[in-house]
């Protein structure tokens, strides 16, 4: 048992962590689906997204062989509708209530289309919007996620000057360093976020970190308002004895190295325990599996029932080959020579309702120990509590606090994304982003 | 098992499915593969005075991604020589004695050449003549085709000029490219032709290339004015032939229908409003002679249900069911109602009635899905929001009379009563 790399051959690799999703291979499958929308009024689909993309208009489009206006339907209310097309857990929104649904058939494959108008605007680098004339307001942003992203697109639409601040070295946020292989590349993630910033207002300054090369302060001495967008960070810690171990890692850390370097590179146990049912879990889960991990087992301390991901995002783990083991609790992680070996869980059961309305596991005294040789935690992530501690912004527990203007108690700061929402989807970081920005032009009397 | 044999003007065939004068029939090759795919007879491609067809020929129309609710032609008559098609119709005859063969004919617009031709056709034994009065293009510029078909006074004259040496039954063919086909049929029939067939294609552009601004087909940059026909011209060849089954002068002559055939149904429709058999041109064109295997099962299943015996059984049936608006009962009045069981919540009925019908759906908002219901008293019964529905039954119209008394429209203003105040 150990933790190596190199454990499939390259071509093997790359098959795995292809497009699982792919698009659709002639225009007359797009047309075909298209056709087969029945342009809902009032549509529960538009209803589920986040961002409302007026889903029914965007599809018509296609079928009338307007693709460029179906583009501009999506991108208007979605600035990263090509990106949404392909990460999106659709069957909880838009395809989820798709009325196709109530006629027991297959719902339209709507981000399938959403992804066929937006590719093509992308690889024809349709401009879509045009700028108004500069307003002379400046406005900072950070983060360069997609609600910071959104919202910089927004506000440079509007003609106000951007300057768009990213501790990373690449602009995308999560997009870029988070979301699982086989739903975006990093090429993708470049072209998206140049596709947006082409309208250009917006000053992309990477490796700028708030709280080091940058502060608060000095944001809003030199910006007439400010946006952050800076989502959470790594997963917040097991908090048990032998978490420092050799082989147990965070599971944002392990996804952001398979998104930043060579699959071949990438090292993974031979027995891999996952901690957690979310979706990050899912996908540390998969990905630890397509690198080759012989044995991957998920940890959740609940139920079947109260699992935090879809089905759909369950089924990609269960067909990938993964193990579940429900009701159970890690309690510690025991080693030899500073590397992981076992990991002992508590048994749990269901209790009464806790404070999410689910029932809370409860230990059952009884335990269980997993031969394991690697531990990765996706128990949730952490906010940037001491970060915005230091910057005297209202929070809760690191998630900063709003008004219904998007805006914090700092006069002309306003925030959203995960940063806001402690962990959502991109799609509604991107909402975030849109509305920081609406809030932020009546603040600025645009 | 019903009884699909049919005898039209004394012509017999198998079934009372015929392939119209067109592209199928025009040559031995594919007869004979219509024969054999079960094709009840042929209407052998128009024969005249040979000539030259253009390239490209057909265009059609696509109607939300479904391709081909209606056809279009430039092709004229046939392009074969004259005594090559009458050879081939006599060893096509040899091989299939059973089918029904009529031979298309349009001659240039003198008694020599109609005697002629018709003497021509005739000797090949073929078992009756088809005058094509209908085509819309090409031949009307020479005075032919649908030029005779539009003048009851020319359609009268050639019709007496065939009849003078026509020993087999003859069948007029009518253009629907007309206000009436009345008229020119009343006109042939005291001619003396045996029957009428109808409808020829319809005059159409069927759309434009956006890119070149050049309408379809193109012929080397331009267009010209096509024949329509397919699924889209039933509803217009349907209406055409019940004003022939209506009029005193026209209704006993035997009407073979023609007009966008390509089920069952339609043709069941076409025999109800009084046709007498069938002819099918584009349909065959787009799925091939093997259609007749579901034309002829569908037909046949539909009369066991029914009880029909035999064609004869329900000819012209729906006919008397058409009547002039005047006669229809202003007592009658239906309202939707949804099924709430079977309703999607597409909303579809919803936005239909409320933005062009009469506000008479209302909606409830729900996340995701809203609540539809009939307004009954604002309701007009007017059935756009069951034709919009998505959902098979899921509206559905319930009678409710105004009174119990029939009443039409004349006597409605004979006795004064109140018009809408809204
Ligand atoms: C493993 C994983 C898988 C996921 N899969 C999906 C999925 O399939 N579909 C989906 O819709 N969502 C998915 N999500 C969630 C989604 O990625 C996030 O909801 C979304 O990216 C949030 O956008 P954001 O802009 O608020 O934050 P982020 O995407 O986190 O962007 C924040 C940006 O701010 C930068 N930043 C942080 N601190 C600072 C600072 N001090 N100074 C300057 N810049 C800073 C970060 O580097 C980052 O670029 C996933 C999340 C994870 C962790
Ligand atoms: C390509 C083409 C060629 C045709 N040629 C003739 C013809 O030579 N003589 C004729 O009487 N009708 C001709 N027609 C008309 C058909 O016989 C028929 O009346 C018409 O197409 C309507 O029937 P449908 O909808 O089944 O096609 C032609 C139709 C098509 C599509
Ligand atoms: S619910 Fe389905 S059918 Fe209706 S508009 Fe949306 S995608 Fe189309
Ligand atoms: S029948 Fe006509 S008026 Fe009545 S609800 Fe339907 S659409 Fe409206
Ligand atoms: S059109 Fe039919 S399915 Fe759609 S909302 Fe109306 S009743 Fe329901």
């Amino acid at each position: 048992m150990a933790i190596v790399n190199n454990r499939l051959p390259k071509e093997d690799l790359e098959a795995l962590f292809s497009d699982i999703h792919p698009p659709f291979e002639h225009d007359e499958g797009a047309a075909i689906e298209a056709n087969r929308c029945i342009n809902c009024f009032d549509a529960p689909c538009t209803k589920l997204c986040p961002t409302k993309i007026d889903i029914p208009l965007f599809i018509k489009q296609i079928s009338s062989g307007n693709i460029k206006g179906s583009a501009r339907t999506i991108f208007s209310s979605n600035i990263m509708g090509a990106g949404c097309s392909k990460v999106c857990p659709v069957e909880k929104l838009c395809e989820g209530v798709c009325v196709y649904n109530l006629l027991k058939e297959e719902p339209i494959h709507i981000a399938k289309l959403q992804r066929y108008s937006t590719e093509k605007a992308m690889n024809n680098k349709w401009r879509l919007f045009e700028r108004k004339a500069s307003t002379g307001k400046k406005v900072a942003v950070v983060g360069a996620g997609p609600a910071g992203l959104a919202c910089a697109h927004a506000l440079s639409l509007q003609g106000i000057e951007v300057t768009l601040f990213e501790k990373e070295e690449k602009a995308g946020g999560l997009m870029t360093y988070g979301i699982a292989a086989y739903k975006v590349t990093p090429e993708f993630c470049k072209e998206e976020v140049d596709y947006i910033t082409s309208v250009g207002g917006i000053d992309v300054q990477v490796k700028k970190e708030l709280g080091r090369e940058i502060t608060l302060t000095e944001l809003r001495q030199k910006y007439d308002a400010v946006f952050l967008g800076i989502g959470v960070g790594i997963a917040r810690s097991l908090g048990i004895p032998g978490e420092d171990l050799e082989g147990v890692v965070d599971a944002i850390s392990f996804i952001y190295n398979i998104r930043t370097s060579d699959y071949s590179k990438i090292a993974v146990g031979d027995k891999v325990a996952v901690i957690g049912m979310g979706m990050t879990a899912i996908d540390a889960a998969t990905q630890s599996k397509r690198l080759g991990a012989a044995d991957v087992t998920m940890i959740y301390r609940r139920s079947e029932n109260e699992k935090p991901c879809t089905d759909a995002q369950f089924d990609l783990a269960r067909y990938d080959g993964c193990s579940f083991i429900w009701l159970a609790s890690p309690k510690e992680i025991k080693g030899e020579n500073g590397k992981v070996k076992k990991l002992v869980c508590n048994k749990m059961k269901l209790g009464g309702p806790d404070s999410s309305g689910r029932r809370a596991p409860v230990i059952t005294g009884e335990t269980f120990t997993l031969e394991v040789d690697m531990i990765i935690n996706a128990t949730g992530q952490m906010p940037f509590e001491e970060l915005i501690n230091n910057s005297s912004i209202r929070n809760r527990n690191g998630k900063i606090l709003i008004n219904e203007a998007f805006e914090t108690n700092i006069p002309g700061v306003f925030a959203g994304g995960d940063a806001v929402n402690g962990g959502k989807e991109v799609v509604n970081a991107v909402q975030d982003g849109k509305n920081g920005a609406k809030a932020i032009l009546s603040y600025l009397g645009i | 098992m019903a009884n699909l044999q049919s005898s039209f003007l004394g012509i017999k065939s198998p079934n009372p499915f015929w392939l119209a004068s067109g592209p199928p029939t025009d040559k031995k090759i594919n007869v004979l593969r219509a024969f054999e795919a079960g094709w009840g007879g042929v209407v052998w491609k128009t024969l005249g005075t040979q000539i030259k067809n253009v390239s490209s020929r057909y265009s059609s129309l696509n109607f939300n991604g479904k391709k081909i609710a209606g056809f279009n032609n430039i092709e004229l008559i046939s392009d074969r020589p004259l005594e090559l098609n009458l050879q081939e119709i006599r060893e096509v005859m040899k091989l299939f004695p059973d089918r029904a063969m009529v031979i298309s004919l349009m001659a240039d617009n003198d008694r020599k050449s109609w005697h002629e031709l018709v003497k021509k056709a005739q000797d090949t034994g073929a078992h009756g003549l088809e005058l094509n009065f209908g085509c819309p293009h090409g031949m009307v510029e020479r005075g032919m085709g649908a030029t005779v078909g539009q003048d009851p006074e020319i359609a009268k004259m050639i019709v007496e000029w065939v009849m003078e040496v026509a020993e087999i039954p003859v069948i007029t063919k009518l253009t629907p490219n007309v206000h009436s086909v009345v008229p020119v049929g009343k006109a042939c029939i005291e001619a003396g032709s045996n029957g009428l067939s109808l409808i020829n294609t319809i005059q159409s552009v069927t759309g434009i290339d956006l890119d070149t601004l050049i309408p379809n087909p193109n012929v080397g940059g331009k267009s010209s004015f096509g024949g329509y026909c397919g699924p889209a011209v039933k509803p217009i060849a349907l209406k055409f032939i019940t004003t022939l089954a209506q009029d005193e002068a026209t209704c006993r002559t035997p009407i073979s229908g023609i007009g966008g055939i390509a089920t069952w149904k339609d043709a069941v429709e076409f025999i109800l409003l009084g046709a007498g058999n069938l002819q099918v041109c584009t349909a065959v064109m787009l799925n091939g002679f093997r259609i007749i295997r579901d034309l002829c099962d569908g037909m046949n299943n539909w009369m066991d249900e029914k009880g029909y015996q035999t064609i004869n059984d329900f000819i012209g049936l729906s006919v008397p069911k058409l009547t002039r608006w005047e006669e229809l009962d202003i007592n009658y009045h239906i309202v939707a109602q949804i099924n709430q069981e079977k309703c999607i919540h597409c909303g579809l009925c919803y936005i239909a009635c409320e933005d062009t019908s009469h506000q008479s759906i209302s909606k409830e908002d729900g996340y995701p899905y809203n609540t539809y219901n009939i307004k009954e008293i604002e309701c007009v019964g007017c059935n756009l929001c069951k034709i919009v529905c998505p959902v098979d039954g899921c509206i559905t119209m319930i009678e409710q009379r105004k009174g119990d008394e029939y009443l039409n429209w004349k006597e409605f203003q004979k006795r004064g009563l109140p018009l809408n105040d809204h």
